[in-house]
C-alpha cells in the first residue's frame, strides 16, 4: 500500500529527463540573451533569468502537485477545468491588462498570468473526455460537432483578446481528431495542401501558380488522352484548385493590411522592409546564421547581447541558441524536441484508456505546433507569429501551463493500468 | 475499451504517419539551419561588421527671404545626443555624466526611458547639446558604445520681428504622426504661420541611411553599398512679400502701444507688413526653450500671442463710411449731386446721432472728407428704403452682399494662419432679435457709421484701402510672394477679385479720400511730397478710451501701398492712427523719414 503514495512510481524517466534538459537549456539561454552588465548573477531576481529560476522552481512544484492528484480526477473533472478556464478567458476580456496590444493578461501582484496558455491544457482534457465518452465505433460527421464546438469557444475568446498567435494554436488538435478517426487522412492531407497552397499564393503571383498547375494538367491530359473520364475528373480538380488560388489571392489583397502583407513578403527577401517587418527576421537570421557550425560559445554572442534581436528572451530565444551553440547546438535542441514528441506519442499509444491516449496526442500536438511555428519563424520559413518555444522561452504562464500539461500526462501514464 | 473500436493496425499506421510528419519538419528545419549557419557566409559578415544603425538625414528646411532678397529666416545647426539602448555597453559612466553635466540617476532614468521606447532603435538622450559639449564629446564618443550625435537644425531669425507671420516649428506630435506617415517621432513640423502653410514646400524630404558600426561604435560604412538608403532633399526657399525694414519700422512705431498695422501692395495683394503689438521675438519659440517661453507668452496679460492684425475684430467706425458710400452710389441711395445740410446731428424717430461742426452743405465727397455722420445716416437710410427693395430683409441682404464682396465678414483663406472672419449684421440676425417685421432702416442706423453689429479685422480694413486704390478689386492678401526663385510667383494668389461696385464709384470715393488727407480730417498727417488718400475712424470702446483707426493708400495716382492702422485706447483716428499710417507710407515710398519731430511724437507715445 505504501506504493499508493509514492507519486514517482512508474513515472517515465526519459520524459522527465527531456523535460529537465529543456528547462535548463531555456534558463541558461535566457541568461545569455538578457545578461545585464550590472547584474551578472544568474540568480539575480531583478532580471529575467533570475525570475525564470523562480518560475522553474514553481513549475516543478506544480508538477509535483499534479502527480499527487488521484488519476481519476482528470477525466472526472475535465469539463469543470475546461469551464473554469473559459470563464477566466471571459474574465480577462473584461478585467485583463493589455500587453503588446493583446488584452490577455491578469496582473496579480508582480505576476502576470495569461489564461490562454492554460486554455490549451483545458481544451486537451475536455477533448479527450469527449472522445472517451463517444462510444460509436465508426465516427460520423455528427460526432464531429461536439469537438468542433469545444475548440471554437476558446479560439473565439482568444481572438477577441487580439492574441491571434495563441488562437491558431488550437488548429493543431486536428492531429488528435485524425488519430481518433474523426477525420480521414486524405482530409488532413488536403488541409495541409490547402495551407501550403495558401502560403504559396501569398508568396508567389497567383497567375504563376495557376499557369504551372494548368501546364501540369495539360501534360497529364496528353498522357491520359485515351481516358476521357479521368481527364474530366482532373479538369474539375484543376478548376477547383485554380479558383481557390485565385480566390485566396483576391480576398487577401482586399483584406490583408499592408503591414500583414509585408510580414509575408519578407519571407522571400527580408531586405524589402529592413526598417519594419523585415527587421526582426533579418536580425534573427544574422544571429542564427553567424553562429556557424559550433557557435560562438556561451555568453559570447554579440547579436543577441547587443539587443538587435527583439524579444530575445521570449519568442526569439532560438536565436541565442543558434548564435552561441551553432548548428550543432540548435540541431541538438531540435532533436531533443523530436525525441520528446515521439516519446509522448509512444506513451500515448500504450494507454488502455482512450482518454489518456487522446490527451497524450493533444499534448504532443500542442508542443509540436509551438515548436514548428516558433523555430520556423526565427529561421524565416514561417511568418512572424508570436508564440513561445515550450519549456525554453522565458515567462511563467507558458512554462507552468506546459509543465502541468506534461505532468498530467505523466500521471495518467504512470497509472495507465488503473484507468479504463 | 482497449482500442476496441479500431483495429490496432489502423492505429499504428496513423501513429507512424504522425511521427513521420514530425520527423519531416525536424529534418526540414535542420536542413534549413545547415544552409543558414554552415553554407551561407553572408550572415557571419553581417554580424562581424556587427551592427546596423539607421540614421535619419534631416533635410535642411527651406530658407525665407523678404521681398528685397533679405534673408529673414535661416537654419542654425546643432546636435542631439542619441542613444541606442541595446548597444550601450561597458563604459565610464562617471566621466560621461560629468561631461554632459547630468547626475547618475538622470543617466539611468533617461536610458530607461529610451529602452522603454525601443531597445534597438535610437532615441534622443540629450537635446541640443552645446558646442562645447559637442566638441568634448566627439573626441571621446568611441568610448561610449550606443551613443552617437545627430546633426539637426533650428530656425534662427536675424530680425526679431514678424513672429506671428513666420509662425513656428516644433516636434511632430502624435496627431501629426497619425495624420501623415511621413512624420516620425522627433521630426519637425511647421505648427503655425508660414511654417505651417508652406510645410510641404519648406520641409524638403528627409533621407535615411543604414550604416554599419563596429564594436567600438565607429561608422564603418554603409550597409550593402547604400542600396537601401534614401537621400535627403533640402526644402525649397520661399520669398515672403514682407518688406522686413517696413515690418521692423511698424513694430517700432507700435512699441508700448496695443494695436496693429497692415500694409498691402494693392496691385498684387502682397502683404508688406503685418504688425500686431505687443508682439514677441520669434527666436523665443525655438528649440528646447520653446515650450517654456510659449507658456510665459500665453500667461502674459497683454496677449502677445494673439495676432490682432488677423484676429481682433473691431467695429470700424467712420472708416466704414468708405464702404457705405460706395454702396449708396451703386444702389442709387445717393448720387454725386446729392447735397444735405448738417445741423450737427442726425435726428429721426427718437434716435439722435451726433456730428461735429464742419462747412455746409455736404455732398458725398465733402461728407467723407469731414466724416459727416448726418450725411452718412441719410444716405444709408435712403439706400435701404429704396422702393426697388420689396422688404427690409432684401435691402439689408443687398447691402451685406456688397460688404462681403469687399472682403468683410469672411476669411481670405490665404496663407495667413488663424485668420478670423469678423462679423457683419444680417437680416436673419435682426429678424431673430426684433421679429421679421419688427425692424426698419432706423433700427440699424448705427451700421451707417460703422457701429453696431459689425466687426472687422485690420487686414480686412487694409484690404478695403487696397480695393479703393485699385478702384474696385482686390487680390487676396497673402504673405508669400514667390517660391523657389524670386521670379516664380506664388500661383495661389494672382486672381483679381472684383467687388460688386462699379469702378466709377470707386473713383469718386478715392478722390474724396484724397481730399480727406489734403484738407479734411486727415490733413494733419499729409506728407509734403506724396499724394495719398485716407479715412479716419474712431472705434467706440465701451470698456475704455476709444480706439484710433485709419486707412490709407498712396500715391494717389499709382498706389504702391495701402495701409490700415488701429491703435487701441488712443482716442481719435486723426491723432494717432493717421500719423502712423503716413509714417509707414513715407518709410515705404521714400525709404526714409524727413518729419523727425512727427516721428518722435509717435515713438514716445504710450497707451
Ligand atoms: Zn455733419
Amino acid at each position: 500500500m505504501r506504493n499508493q503514495f509514492n507519486i514517482f512510481k512508474n513515472l517515465d524517466k526519459i520524459t522527465i529527463l527531456l523535460f529537465l534538459a529543456l528547462i535548463f537549456i531555456g534558463w541558461i539561454n535566457i541568461y545569455a540573451a538578457e545578461i545585464n552588465e550590472s547584474h551578472t548573477s544568474i540568480f539575480d531576481f531583478s532580471q529575467r533569468y533570475g525570475k525564470q529560476f523562480i518560475w522553474i522552481i514553481a513549475a516543478i512544484l506544480l508538477g509535483l502537485i499534479i502527480l499527487a492528484f488521484d488519476v481519476k480526477f482528470f477525466p472526472a473533472f475535465a469539463y469543470v477545468i475546461y469551464g473554469g478556464i473559459m470563464l477566466l478567458l471571459i474574465g480577462v476580456l473584461l478585467f485583463g491588462t493589455t500587453v503588446n496590444a493583446s488584452k490577455s493578461w491578469f496582473q496579480i501582484g508582480g505576476i502576470a498570468i495569461q489564461p490562454a496558455e492554460f486554455a490549451k491544457y483545458a481544451t486537451a482534457l475536455a477533448l479527450a473526455k469527449i472522445i472517451y465518452d463517444t462510444k460509436s465505433k465508426i465516427k460520423t460527421f455528427k460526432d464531429l460537432i461536439k469537438p468542433v464546438v469545444l475548440l471554437a469557444i476558446p479560439v473565439m475568446l482568444i481572438f477577441l483578446q487580439n492574441d491571434t498567435g495563441s488562437a491558431i494554436v488550437f488548429s493543431t488538435f486536428v492531429i488528435v481528431l485524425y488519430r481518433e478517426n474523426y477525420i480521414p487522412g486524405w482530409l488532413l492531407l488536403l488541409g495541409i495542401f490547402a495551407v501550403f497552397l495558401f502560403i504559396l499564393t501569398l508568396l508567389v503571383n497567383e497567375f504563376i501558380i495557376i499557369g504551372i498547375l494548368s501546364s501540369i494538367f495539360l501534360l497529364t491530359a496528353i498522357i491520359l488522352r485515351k481516358k476521357p473520364a479521368s481527364i474530366r475528373q482532373l479538369l474539375l480538380i484543376l478548376l477547383v484548385i485554380n479558383t481557390y488560388v485565385y480566390g485566396v489571392s483576391y480576398v487577401f489583397d482586399q483584406i490583408l493590411q499592408p503591414h500583414q502583407k509585408m510580414r509575408i513578403a519578407v519571407l522571400i527577401d527580408e531586405t524589402v522592409d529592413l526598417r519594419g517587418a523585415g527587421y526582426n527576421l533579418h536580425q534573427s537570421k544574422i544571429a542564427i546564421g553567424s553562429g556557424g557550425l559550433t557557435g560562438k560559445g556561451f555568453l559570447q554572442g554579440t547579436q543577441t547581447k547587443f539587443s538587435f534581436v527583439p524579444e530575445q528572451g521570449t519568442d526569439f530565444i532560438f536565436c541565442t541558441v543558434g548564435e552561441e551553440w551553432g548548428f550543432l547546438g540548435s540541431s541538438l535542441l531540435i532533436i531533443l524536441f523530436l525525441t520528446l514528441l515521439i516519446r509522448i506519442i509512444l506513451l500515448a499509444e500504450r494507454q488502455r484508456s482512450t482518454f489518456s491516449r487522446a490527451f497524450g496526442y493533444g499534448l504532443a500536438s500542442v508542443i509540436f505546433f509551438h515548436f514548428t511555428i516558433n523555430i520556423g519563424m526565427t529561421i524565416g520559413l514561417i511568418p512572424v507569429i508570436g508564440i513561445p518555444l515550450p519549456f525554453i522561452s522565458s515567462g511563467g504562464s507558458s512554462l507552468w501551463a506546459f509543465t502541468i500539461f506534461l505532468f498530467t500526462f505523466l500521471k495518467l501514464d504512470s497509472r495507465r493500468l488503473d484507468l479504463l | 475499451m482497449l482500442n476496441q473500436h479500431q483495429s490496432p493496425e489502423i492505429g499504428s499506421r496513423k501513429k507512424n504517419a504522425i511521427i513521420f510528419f514530425i520527423i519531416l519538419i525536424g529534418v526540414l528545419y535542420i536542413t534549413r539551419l545547415f544552409f543558414l549557419q554552415v553554407l551561407d557566409h553572408r550572415y557571419k559578415i553581417y554580424a562581424e561588421s556587427n551592427i546596423q544603425r539607421i540614421i535619419t538625414d534631416y533635410a535642411a528646411r527651406g530658407l525665407i527671404y523678404d521681398r528685397n532678397g533679405e534673408l529673414i529666416v535661416y537654419n542654425e545647426p546643432y546636435y542631439d545626443l542619441m542613444v541606442v539602448p541595446g548597444q550601450v555597453g561597458a563604459m565610464d559612466t562617471t566621466e560621461f555624466t560629468r561631461l554632459l553635466g547630468i547626475t547618475r540617476p538622470q543617466f539611468e532614468s533617461r536610458l530607461q526611458t529610451a529602452r522603454s521606447y525601443s531597445r534597438f532603435k535610437s532615441s534622443v538622450f540629450e537635446k541640443q547639446i552645446s558646442k562645447d559639449i559637442f566638441a568634448a564629446l566627439q573626441e571621446k564618443l568611441f568610448k561610449y558604445p550606443g551613443f552617437f550625435v545627430q546633426p539637426r537644425t533650428l530656425r534662427k531669425y536675424p530680425y526679431p520681428v514678424a513672429a506671428h507671420t513666420f509662425g513656428y516649428v516644433g516636434e511632430a506630435g502624435p496627431t501629426d504622426i497619425a495624420a501623415d506617415p511621413y512624420y516620425q517621432p522627433g521630426d519637425y513640423i511647421g505648427i503655425s504661420g508660414i511654417e505651417k502653410h508652406y510645410e510641404e514646400i519648406l520641409r524638403g524630404q528627409k533621407g535615411t541611411r543604414i550604416v554599419m558600426v563596429d564594436a567600438l561604435n565607429r561608422d564603418i560604412g554603409s550597409f550593402q553599398d547604400g542600396r537601401y538608403d534614401t537621400i535627403a532633399l533640402a526644402g525649397t526657399d520661399i520669398y515672403a512679400s514682407l518688406d522686413i525694414e517696413l515690418q521692423q519700422y511698424g513694430e517700432q512705431l507700435l512699441k508700448n502701444k496695443r494695436g496693429s498695422i497692415v500694409a498691402i501692395e494693392p496691385s498684387s495683394g502682397e502683404i508688406l507688413a503685418l504688425v500686431s503689438s505687443p508682439g514677441y521675438d520669434p527666436n523665443l519659440l525655438v528649440g528646447r526653450v520653446r515650450s517654456q517661453n510659449y507658456r510665459k507668452l500665453q500667461e502674459d496679460t497683454l496677449k502677445p500671442l494673439f495676432n490682432r492684425a488677423l484676429m481682433a475684430s473691431y467695429p470700424p467706425g467712420s472708416v466704414f463710411k468708405v464702404a457705405n458710400f460706395l454702396i449708396g452710389l451703386q444702389e442709387g441711395g445717393i448720387t454725386t449731386h446729392s447735397r444735405y445740410s448738417c445741423p450737427g446731428y442726425y435726428y429721426s424717430g427718437g434716435i439722435t446721432v451726433r456730428c461735429r461742426s464742419h462747412p455746409q452743405p455736404v455732398n458725398v465727397e465733402t461728407a467723407l472728407q469731414y466724416s459727416c455722420n448726418t450725411f452718412s445716416c441719410i444716405q444709408f437710410r435712403n439706400t435701404l428704403e429704396l422702393p426697388k427693395f420689396q422688404s427690409m430683409q432684401e435691402a439689408l441682404n443687398t447691402w451685406r452682399d456688397h460688404i462681403v464682396s469687399m472682403g468683410f465678414g469672411i476669411t481670405f483663406n490665404s496663407d495667413l494662419s488663424h485668420e478670423l472672419p469678423g462679423q457683419i449684421g444680417s437680416s436673419d440676425y435682426y429678424d431673430q432679435i426684433y421679429g421679421p417685421r419688427g425692424w426698419k432702416a432706423l433700427t440699424v442706423i448705427s451700421l451707417a457709421i460703422g457701429q453696431g453689429e459689425i466687426g472687422t479685422t485690420p487686414v480686412q480694413l487694409a484690404n478695403l484701402a487696397a480695393t479703393v486704390a485699385n478702384r474696385g478689386y482686390y487680390i487676396t492678401p497673402h504673405v508669400i510672394k514667390a517660391i523657389g526663385t524670386p521670379e516664380n510667383l506664388n500661383p495661389e494668389f494672382i486672381e483679381p477679385r472684383y467687388t460688386s461696385i462699379d469702378s466709377i464709384h470707386f473713383e469718386t470715393i478715392a478722390r474724396a479720400m484724397f481730399e480727406t488727407v489734403e484738407s479734411g480730417t486727415g490733413r494733419y498727417s499729409r506728407i509734403p511730397d506724396i499724394t495719398m488718400g485716407g479715412k479716419t475712424g474712431t472705434v467706440q470702446n465701451p470698456h475704455g478710451e476709444n480706439h484710433s483707426a485709419f486707412i490709407a493708400f498712396a500715391p494717389f495716382e499709382n498706389p504702391k501701398i495701402a495701409v490700415s492702422v488701429i491703435v487701441e485706447n488712443a482716442g481719435g483716428g486723426a491723432t494717432w492712427a493717421a500719423p502712423i499710417s503716413s509714417l509707414m507710407i513715407e518709410k515705404y515710398i521714400n525709404r526714409e523719414i524727413n518729419r523727425t519731430w512727427f516721428e518722435k511724437r509717435i515713438l514716445d507715445a504710450e497707451f
